[in-house]
């Protein structure tokens, strides 16, 4: 079994109080927690925490813990022989055990501890979450996915091992970024006839190399030449169900959103979003002495400033 | 490899207030509060028997994580989840904004500084 330094995760002593125990989860919490922290790393930083929190806040369980002795952190220690007498297991059976696991089964009154046994009790299975990166294409596809998720279960002495499952899901064609999937009854084990928690499934949109999302709307950037946007022409472009053949009218603007429509991602009802495509007007990085040539007859012969609306509001 | 039945946490079905206690596990009062104070909306406020859209279950459960974390009371969680509602959604109002805009086309983004003359 590894042995985690819940001291260290809250940076405190010790000997350190239950009031500086719960102003250091406070200010750890306000940094880290899931619903309000913009680290990427803040979620599994936040369950360091809580877990060092969960098992310090109880006075039992953190003498449960303290007297566990110090160790190193995420060094090997062999669990106390009431342990093993408890669970009817040698040493050996802790090694796939996670301490935070344990102690909440103590806390459930499925251990002795040091305490004596307690009654048990029905105990619903806890919730758990997790996220799973997917690309518009598996959306537009209605793909499958398989989601892995490490949950504990217990053993017949009723030791908490951590077991990996995998669930297979199909990703609805009308999920966006962030969307929530619930598996009913798929969570940590219920204890004593208790239900089991539930498995929460994010859907994390992976960004894409050439649209943007905006809800259900995508965007994607579409580069004209001078000549493309003022003589007009027909581009082919990607979309998510394949290419298709976009007119672009004479006198085209540049930051001009031309829509096609129900081409972005498909909503629950019959509709979809639409995909926008964004003029940008490029120029060539060279240009021959001939294209030169013409560009100077055109400058000669236009009388075209684009300026001239600048003018006048400056009137 | 597990199979299992899947939910979709949407606008599109709905659960009963019951079930959104069950699941969320809250209270039946911070519930109502959250009615109340209109982090909750049900389909038909009107309505006798009260149902709700299944993405408010993500947000009841939000609610929950945030009383069992922060410690919060019902207050402070109504006024902790309308602050997060009206931060994704100007999260979202930027993040169309940066979709719209586009992304400057390397070709069009000129030397660091114009010459002066």
């Amino acid at each position: 079994m590894k042995y985690k330094d819940y001291y260290l995760a809250l940076g405190v002593a010790r000997d350190a109080s239950q009031a500086d125990i719960k102003k250091a989860y406070r200010k750890l919490a306000h940094q880290y927690h899931p619903d309000i922290s913009k680290d990427p790393d803040g979620e599994e930083k936040f369950k360091v925490v809580a877990e060092a929190y969960k098992t310090l806040k109880d006075p039992d369980t953190r003498k449960e813990y303290d007297d566990l002795g110090m160790q190193r952190a995420n060094e090997t220690f062999t669990p106390p022989p009431e342990w093993q007498q408890q669970y009817g297991a040698g040493a050996g059976a802790f090694d796939d055990v996670d301490l935070s696991d344990l102690l909440r089964a103590f806390r459930q009154g499925d251990g002795a501890g040091r305490q004596g046994p307690r009654a048990a009790r029905p105990v619903a299975g806890e919730d758990y979450e997790v996220a799973v990166n997917v690309t518009l294409e598996q959306i537009h596809a209605g793909s499958e996915t398989d989601v892995r998720v490490e949950l504990p279960e217990y053993d017949a002495n009723g030791l908490p091992h951590r077991a990996m499952r995998t669930y297979r899901i199909t990703i609805p064609r009308s999920a966006v970024d962030g969307q929530k999937l619930r598996l009913g009854g798929k969570g940590g084990p219920g204890r004593h006839g208790a239900a089991a928690g539930d498995l929460y499934v994010v859907l994390r949109l992976a960004p894409h190399p050439r649209f943007r999302v905006s809800g259900r709307d995508l965007y994607l950037d579409l580069p004209l030449a001078p000549w493309e946007a003022v003589l007009g022409t027909t581009v082919e472009i990607s979309t998510l169900g394949g290419k298709v053949a976009l007119d672009i009218k004479p006198f085209t603007m540049a930051g001009q959103k031309l829509r096609l429509g129900k081409r972005g991602l498909p909503a629950a009802s019959e509709s979809s979003g639409d995909l926008y495509a964004v003029v940008q007007i490029v120029v060539p990085a060279a240009a021959s002495d001939a294209m030169k040539a013409l560009y100077q007859q055109l400058a000669e012969q236009s009388g075209f400033d684009p300026r001239k609306p600048l003018e006048a509001k400056d009137k | 490899m597990a199979t299992a039945m899947l939910m979709l946490l949407d606008d599109m079905n709905v659960c009963s207030l019951e079930e959104l206690i069950d699941v969320s596990g809250l209270t039946d009062a911070e519930v109502a509060l959250l009615v109340d104070s209109g982090v909750l909306l049900p389909v038909d406020a009107e309505a006798s028997t009260l149902v709700f859209h299944l993405r408010y279950i993500v947000v009841a459960k939000t609610a929950r994580r945030l009383r069992d974390d922060f410690e919060l009371d019902g207050h402070g969680l109504a006024l902790a989840l309308t602050l997060l509602r009206r931060l994704r959604e100007a999260e979202a109002d930027l993040a169309a904004v940066h979709a719209q805009s586009g992304n400057p086309h390397p070709d069009l983004v000129g030397p660091p500084g114009a010459t002066l003359k």
